[in-house]
């Protein structure tokens, strides 16, 4: 039945791609000359999205959303639009800031309107397409149903869905820019998720030093401390934190003692007792930009995060079999050269890639 | 659970069956009606939503359920998807996006026109009552799928695929029931399979409606008493929302056809 399905979807993504192709022809055709987005646009280079070498297929591969330049124009100004919220004051950009690598640069918990406090620190925003959910606790199933709950979260953008299509249906620039993207001016909501999809899906970081040293590219080469490093972070970090996304996106607790918010994580969702305190594991790549750490931003550097990891960990009776009650077992010196290793993670060439960033 | 598992495999076989099975179509052909409105292949659904045998009205009158509690309604909705009308011969026609959202506060979503029906007389409908596993997993939808009818939950995504609002003496919140859930045992999607009194005649010359009844009453009567002194608010999947959605599955009826 898997099977007979995915060839449904292949010979459909086929028709699909056909049918856009002519679409976009003819769009192009149609396109507005004065609309434009910022630095890629018009056809100058085109967004495409690109597997690194050596990584596992997508999960989210634009499957019935048709990458385009002007699908993610479009999704980049809603990301940096601050109409989204209902006082017209916080942008998805305000808790996913282009310089902390799309977190929010030392704030623990996010911060959203009328400074209002979440209970969660703002995760990263990168390699989406090989998450199989998303949210700390795993709640939210798709890519594209993602951004429905910041919108309406009392505690982030407190806005309706309904009026954030209201609010960009009368806008001159927005009608031409879902023309272009769309193929015509209507502005709903399923679009403007797409579009925001088409945006953050192509956020793909894997230029650091770590990957060009898997490529054996130039710039690569490995200093012995970041390879003892490596060496460490292989026997005891990256069974959950599994390369090359540095995770395995599954639900665990790796122990932290649960605070006076009292978050019962993916056990929120399921309300299983076996999931209690289980979160995400998150990737490791860009923590240079992305502290404060833990699903709470309870750490603020990595050698602290490192101290928890060897101090026994808190058993509320669903910690990892991996961490156990007596921690991670590691040295000073490994601790030395596992941040050593961890820097060698961090893509400046990400963080300052333009077309990710608001358009001035 | 291996069994549920099962059963929900046979009738998402059965619904991508069916849209494999080519359907009989019966060349349109334009016909002299003297004036008189054409509806090619057009079927109204009409749906009537009652409390036992009075007509639900929001906000209105305290009605009484199974167990005695007096409760009123102030929101009732829920969605109605993957429409199959069957011929006598035992084919039949799939209605294409078929999903539908029926909001008591709503009078245009109470009923609908089913198009492209081929001409032929139908005996019987069959639905589901909710959305399918394809579109709670599959990102952004929209018409009556669009999250903007508050009928999605964004915190731990899917469909809201039923819901009763209301108050009730001496429960201060008030009654809320939220059914939702599309996976494992806990799934609340139901089919419904309604035989029709009388054949609806879809003949290109006047829409024939069927009018088809819902009963509130039934959400909270068997196979589960809900007593709403114990149970009164419902707001994440579960065995509760399943335990209901055993109870409403049945609480429809084909009170009548047009022809
Ligand atoms: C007030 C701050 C705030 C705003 C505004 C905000 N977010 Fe977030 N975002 C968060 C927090 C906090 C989380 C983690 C929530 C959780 O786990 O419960 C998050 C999670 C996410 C995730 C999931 C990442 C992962 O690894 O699972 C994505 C994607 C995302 N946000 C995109 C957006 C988009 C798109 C918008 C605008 C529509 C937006 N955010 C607006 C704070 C914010
Ligand atoms: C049993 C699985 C597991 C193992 C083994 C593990 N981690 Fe984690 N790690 C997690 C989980 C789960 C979280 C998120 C916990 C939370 O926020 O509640 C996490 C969080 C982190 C964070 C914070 C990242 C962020 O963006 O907030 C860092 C850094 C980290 N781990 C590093 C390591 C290192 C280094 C090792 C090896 C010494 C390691 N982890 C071993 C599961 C694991």
């Amino acid at each position: 039945m898997k099977k007979a399905r995915t060839e449904k979807t292949g010979m459909l993504r086929k028709a699909m791609i056909l049918v856009t192709g002519i679409f976009l022809f003819v769009a192009a055709c149609r396109k507005d000359p004065s609309i434009t987005g910022g630095d890629i646009v018009n056809g100058e280079e085109d967004i495409t999205f690109v597997v690194p070498q050596g990584w596992p297929a997508p999960i989210y591969n634009f499957q019935n959303n048709t990458l385009s330049n002007e699908g993610f124009e479009l999704g980049r100004k809603l990301f940096y639009e601050t109409r989204l919220s209902r006082d017209n004051s916080t942008s998805c950009g305000t808790c996913h800031q282009a310089f902390a690598a799309f977190a929010h640069a030392d704030h623990g918990v996010s911060h959203g309107i009328d400074n209002r406090l979440g209970t969660r620190n703002s995760p990263p925003i990168f390699n989406l397409n090989w998450h199989p959910s998303f949210f700390w606790d795993g709640g939210v199933n798709h890519i594209e149903s993602q951004p429905i709950n910041p919108i309406q979260n009392p505690l982030e953008m407190d806005e309706t869905i309904d009026n954030v299509v209201n609010k960009l249906k009368g806008d001159e620039t927005y009608k031409a820019m879902f023309k272009n993207a769309f193929g015509d001016e209507t502005v709903n909501s399923q679009r403007i998720f797409k579009a925001l999809a088409q945006f953050m899906g192509m956020m793909v970081s894997a230029n650091a030093k770590y990957d060009k040293y898997k490529r054996g590219e130039a710039g690569g080469e490995m200093t012995a401390t970041e390879l003892r490093g490596l060496n460490v972070f292989t026997n005891k970090c990256a069974d959950c934190h599994k390369e090359p996304l540095f995770s395995d996106f599954s639900m665990r607790n790796n122990g932290l003692p649960s605070t006076a918010v009292n978050d019962s994580g993916r056990g929120h969702i399921t309300h299983a007792i076996a999931d209690l305190y289980k979160f995400k594991v998150p990737s490791l790549r860009n923590l240079k930009y992305t502290y404060p750490y833990m699903h709470d931003g309870r750490f603020t550097t990595l050698q602290q995060v490192l101290d928890y990891y060897t101090t026994s960990a808190h058993n509320s009776g669903t910690v990892d079999p991996l961490i156990g009650a007596n921690g991670i077992a590691l040295s000073a010196q490994d601790k030395g050269d596992l941040i050593e290793f961890l820097n060698t993670l961090n893509d400046e060439s990400f963080v300052k890639d333009k077309r990710f960033h608001e358009v001035q | 659970m291996r069994s549920i598992i099962f059963a929900f495999v046979v009738v998402a076989l059965s619904v991508s069956g069916c849209r494999k099975k080519p359907d009989p179509v019966v060349p349109l052909t334009p016909i002299d009606t003297g004036g008189i409105n054409v509806n090619d292949g057009h079927l109204q659904i009409v749906f009537e939503n009652m409390v036992g045998s009075q007509p639900l009205q929001l906000n209105g009158p305290s009605y009484t359920n199974e167990a005695g509690n007096a409760f009123t309604v102030s929101a009732y909705k829920y969605y109605i998807s993957n429409i199959k009308l069957w011929r006598a011969d035992s084919t039949y026609f799939t209605e294409t996006e078929s999903y539908h959202l029926i909001n008591e506060g709503l009078a245009s979503s109470k009923s609908f026109l089913m198009h492209d029906v081929p001409l032929d007389d139908y005996t019987a409908i069959t639905f589901m009552i909710g959305v399918d596993y394809d579109r709670n997993t599959t990102g952004a939808q929209t018409g009556a799928l669009d999250p903007a009818n508050a009928m999605f939950w964004d915190w731990n995504t899917g469909y809201i695929m039923a819901k009763i609002e209301g108050t009730s003496p001496g429960i201060p919140s008030g009654i809320s029931f939220h059914m939702g859930g599309f996976e494992g045992k806990d799934a609340v999607m139901r089919i419904v399979t309604l035989q029709f009194p009388e054949d609806a005649k879809v003949n290109g010359i006047k829409t024939p409606g069927v009018h088809i009844k819902s009963d509130v009453l039934e959400w909270f009567k068997t196979p589960n008493l809900i007593n709403f002194n114990t149970n009164n608010i419902i707001t994440s999947a579960g065995p509760e929302a399943a335990k209901m959605a055993d109870n409403y599955a049945d609480m429809f009826t084909v009170s009548h056809v047009e022809n």
